[in-house]
């Protein structure tokens, strides 16, 4: 069992957990809020990463964020190192690849809040901020808890872009999904077998938190 | 009594199908504001508000111009100083009732807020639901709170769009009772003639986008003379 893997697969699910969630809040405020005509782009923009195979999105972030770009020449000339095949690039491309599964379920939970609520908000004087934080976040809750969730244990589970981005570095990019490949290419089966069972678990164990916040919110709704 | 014109709206909303065309003045601080239904009520009192902006027109509050599509004058609805409830009474679902007084007024400090909410409470007899959530309140409960909740910031009028609608006469007696008692102006949707009958206020009536008729309920009511016996006369035997 590659425990240097687990420690960063974990690491990597969480910190791109917590950006995806303070990015796609205001962005799934937006989508869902806004009048605008860019709308249907920005969402089919949102949602593009849950169509594209990983591999395309891999090469496309490894040329993007590489020395031949004038973005990958900046990153490289501000910290002295290339974002490509490091952990911040790893992070990088996991929350563009989770980025679907963070903002629609936040889209959905903010667009099912009674508008006769946000209305009166507006009436008691809210800042959109404290509409988002007092009224929006606590009635959808359990939307953020989906959305935390799913872009959990989609990134522990990702493989194509975490290869393209990042390679196979031990220590440095080389999370569970990876080191099971190459058990595999060296025939350790049983250890790879015991690596997927470590992702399997981690996968049903983040699931059933899920339904269980669920099934006890829709316990509460119903003898509230 | 109020003294001068509270509330003074001249206003154009809609194409097609639905116009609304008002012209009013409140100088009474109570009025009702009667129509059929479809007749543009609830879309007034929403322009009033700020919940929607007038294609055109201007609308000012105690000398104070809340909108001016001229000059593009829009006072976002919580600067307006203008409280609204509705049916649905719409509370805050996961914060108690005192919580739910108290969203309208960040700008206090604790101990004021704690004395505003608590006089609020108490002004609608709702003290003892301090602590309760809306879900363990009934229809009558929540609209005294939702009232509460309009009253706190002590806006300079008071839009209601059928609050009561579902309450029995003795609850909306009580009601009325309060909401006097806090000399706020109102401006009050119903489809019950007979309230305004009996309560000898102010009346604007509204038909398909327009004001037919506005002033003193039992002079501008007249016409209407049939419906206000039979609705008190329904009403009594409800009693009965």
């Amino acid at each position: 069992m590659d425990l240097q893997a687990l420690a960063l697969t974990l690491r990597l699910a969480v910190v791109t957990t917590a950006l995806l969630l303070v990015i796609a809040v205001p962005v799934a405020y937006w989508i869902a809020f806004s009048g605008s005509r860019l709308r249907a782009l920005v969402e089919a923009v949102s949602t593009l990463p849950l169509l594209l195979p990983p591999t395309v999105l891999g090469f496309y972030l490894l040329v993007l964020l590489g020395p031949r770009t004038p973005f990958g020449r900046a990153w490289i000339q501000l910290t002295g190192h290339p974002l490509a095949f490091s952990f911040t690039g790893l992070v990088v491309g996991s929350v563009i690849y989770s980025f679907p599964f963070a903002v629609q379920p936040l889209v959905a939970g903010f667009s099912g809040v009674d508008t006769a609520l946000l209305e009166q908000a507006r009436l008691l004087g809210a800042s959109r901020l404290r509409l988002l934080r007092a009224v929006l976040l606590p009635l959808t809750a359990r939307s953020v808890l989906t959305a935390a969730v799913l872009c959990f244990t989609h990134t522990v589970g990702e493989f194509g872009v975490v290869l393209m981005i990042g390679g196979d570095i031990p220590g440095a990019t080389r999370t569970l999904s990876i080191s099971i490949y190459d058990q595999v290419q060296d025939f350790a089966y049983t250890q790879a077998n015991r690596t997927a069972l470590v992702l399997v678990v981690i996968s049903v164990a983040a699931l059933v938190l899920l339904y269980s916040r669920r099934r006890h919110g829709l316990s509460e709704a119903r003898h509230g | 009594m109020v003294e001068g014109t509270i509330l003074r709206a001249d206003v154009r909303y809609g194409r097609g199908a639905f116009v609304l065309e008002a012209r009013f003045e409140l100088r009474s601080d109570w009025t009702v504001l009667f129509g059929p239904s479809g007749a543009g009520k609830t879309t007034l009192l929403r322009i009033v508000s700020g919940l929607i902006a007038p294609d055109r027109g201007r609308i000012s509050l105690e000398q104070r111009v809340l909108v001016d599509t001229d000059t593009r004058l829009s006072v976002a609805p919580g600067r307006r100083g203008i409280g609204f409830v509705t049916q649905q009474a719409a509370l805050f679902p996961h914060l108690t009732a005192q919580a739910n007084v108290a969203f309208g007024l960040q700008s206090l400090t604790d101990d004021r807020l704690e004395a505003r909410v608590g006089e609020m409470l108490q002004l609608f007899d709702a003290e003892s639901l301090a602590d309760r959530k809306p879900d363990r309140l009934s229809g009558g409960e929540k609209q005294r709170v939702a009232l509460a909740r309009a009253l706190a910031p002590q806006p300079a009028l008071l839009l209601l769009d059928e609050p009561f609608a579902a309450l029995d006469a003795a609850a909306r007696s009580a009601i009325a009772e309060s909401l006097r008692a806090s000399g706020v102006p109102v401006l009050y949707v119903s489809h019950d003639l007979a309230d305004a009958w009996q309560m000898n206020v102010d009346a604007i009536v509204l038909e398909a986008g327009r004001i037919e008729a506005q002033g003193p309920a039992r002079d501008v009511l007249a016409p209407y003379r049939e419906r206000v016996l039979e609705q008190l006369g329904m009403e009594r035997s409800v009693r009965a």
